[in-house]
């Protein structure tokens, strides 16, 4: 029974130690940065990626007819197309349910004014100012749009192929014209987004560990407060809940206020 | 997955300067540009047909001077589009295709390239068109009329269809032996005046001029008379027997032939 022994012995000691990296790597990563994403949103972003990619490889398989003879099987292949491009949109739904991400989703679809100076400048001087990104640069706001009509419109335009005995002929040129066209512009948009993260190690690192450095954060998002307290609602005032107001017949600018950092204090009225 | 853990209010590090923090509302720019493009998408399917035939007419006369071939992965820029049935592209050549007539009539055959370049050859140049929209332009096929090749087997009187074979294993197809013995349906052996290449359905593709090109079957390797109709490999898709371009499948695109 020594046979047994050992091996248990070894399994226990492995588990020891898988335990204690998992514990170090998380105190690391702690240490070392700020919670960027929460891992409900890493993975719709993980969920999404590879629903993307399956259906943009396949579209290419239809669509360029050298690699449409290299691959055939176009039965087949207009299957996997039309499956992974309708399940599109369950990732972000399923995500809705995660209350970060629902966050994270009304960031990126607000712009405020230092969004429209970022943008400005990204177009007159061809930079990205991080001084004027909050936790999402304008740049990632649109795109983050983008992908959602684009998604919408692709998933519109394909049903409208996929059962063509539901629309007349000429709906159906019409949706062949928009999902080509549409493909080729989030082709080149994607292929923008694919060098954005090449460029960047540590957004990529943040998408996949959750964490970023926060040396990062100055540098990229200057105006981002992960450790404000707006990012993590507390439980009693949670953006859930009826807003009870604090102190009543305060304005809602001076309360915002005092929560505010000091730099700010001190331009209130 | 919410991370709750509190959070200190004082940071380590010295504030930023003022800034600009997302409180408020702000712009719901998100909203407007998703609502904008499903606005444009649905305009774009209102007007996306009459559009695409306008650019198909400048594309196909751009690429046909585009040295570089990248007009031709434009949608409608490029012609041909590659719909293949099987799982890869068959090939055969000089020594190993045949074609056979067979089924019923009295003088079964079976041809090699050879014999098939040796018959008297016909040459037609019209566009074709593809039942899914795309059309190419003036685009040359020559090869042995089916008539030829019909009246040398000596069609019975039983015999009202045609039934053709391919040797990739799955392409069908299949005409009437009146619409086959017309004068623009051939056995083409070539294509814009060079070999009909393999992924085009050489060395030997059916050409139905009048026809949707799905009616033109691909590695053509055999011709049976038969008795009735049989459909073909995309008329089990839904797509019509009598493929004529314009009056079929609920299109109305110009007559090719």
């Amino acid at each position: 029974m020594t046979w047994t022994g050992g091996s248990a012995s070894r399994t226990a000691a492995m588990m020891t130690r898988l335990h204690e990296s998992m514990a170090r790597a998380h105190a690391s990563r702690a240490a070392a940065g700020v919670r960027r994403f929460t891992r409900a949103e890493t993975w719709v972003h993980r969920a999404l990626a590879w629903l993307m990619g399956v259906c943009v490889f396949t579209a290419a398989c239809l669509y360029f007819p050298p690699l449409a003879e290299i691959v055939g099987r176009r039965r087949l292949v207009v299957t996997v197309h039309e499956w992974s491009g309708i399940l599109l949109p369950v990732p972000p739904l399923l995500g809705l349910a995660s209350r970060a991400f629902r966050a994270d989703a009304g960031r990126l679809g607000r712009f405020f004014p230092h969004d429209w100076r970022w943008l400005r400048v990204a177009l007159r001087r061809r930079r990205r100012e991080s001084t004027l990104a909050g936790k999402f640069n304008a740049g990632q706001k649109l795109y983050a749009a983008f992908t959602v009509g684009s998604v919408l419109v692709m998933a519109g335009t394909g049903l409208i192929m996929w059962f063509p005995r539901l629309s007349p002929l000429f709906w159906r040129t019409g949706a062949t014209f928009v999902h080509d066209w549409l493909a080729l512009l989030i082709a080149a948009v994607i292929a923008g987004h694919v060098r954005f993260a090449v460029m960047d190690p540590e957004s990529r690192r943040g998408l996949r560990t959750g964490y970023v450095p926060r040396w990062w954060v100055g540098a990229e998002h200057t105006l981002w407060r992960p450790d404000a307290p707006k990012s993590v609602p507390d439980k009693s005032n949670g953006p859930d809940k009826p807003v009870e107001p604090v102190e009543p017949g305060v304005p809602e600018t001076r309360r915002r206020g005092r929560e505010a950092p000091k730099g700010e204090q001190g331009k209130a009225p | 997955m919410e991370d709750r853990t509190p959070r200190p209010v004082r940071t380590p590090e010295p504030l930023p300067p003022p800034d600009p923090e997302e409180h408020g509302r702000g712009t719901p720019v998100g909203r407007r540009l998703v609502l904008g493009m499903l606005g444009l998408g649905a305009a774009g399917v209102a007007v996306g047909g009459d559009v695409q035939d306008k650019l198909d007419t400048v594309l196909a006369s751009v690429s046909a001077k585009d040295p570089t071939g990248v007009t031709a992965l434009l949608p409608g820029g490029g012609g041909f589009r590659f719909y293949s049935v099987s799982n890869s592209i068959p090939h055969r050549g000089e020594t190993d295709y045949r074609l056979t007539v067979g089924g019923l009539v009295d003088k079964p055959a079976s041809y090699r390239l050879a014999d098939l370049r040796a018959l008297p050859q016909q040459r037609l140049v019209r566009d074709v068109q593809c039942v899914t929209g795309w059309r190419v332009p003036k685009t040359a096929f020559s090869g042995v009329l089916l008539s030829t090749l019909l009246d040398a087997a000596g069609v019975r009187d039983q015999g009202t269809a045609i039934h053709f074979s391919c040797f990739d294993g799955v392409y069908t197809e299949s005409l009437t032996l009146d619409q086959a013995r017309r004068n623009d349906m051939l056995v083409a052996l070539t294509m814009n005046d060079k070999p009909v290449t393999a992924a085009h359905g050489g060395p030997v593709r059916l050409y139905a001029a009048p026809m949707y090109f799905y009616k033109s079957a691909k590695w053509l390797s055999g011709i049976t008379v038969t008795k009735d109709v049989e459909p073909g490999y995309w008329e089990h898709y839904g797509y019509d027997v009598d493929g004529w371009v314009g009056k079929s499948n609920g299109r109305h695109d110009d007559p090719t032939s």
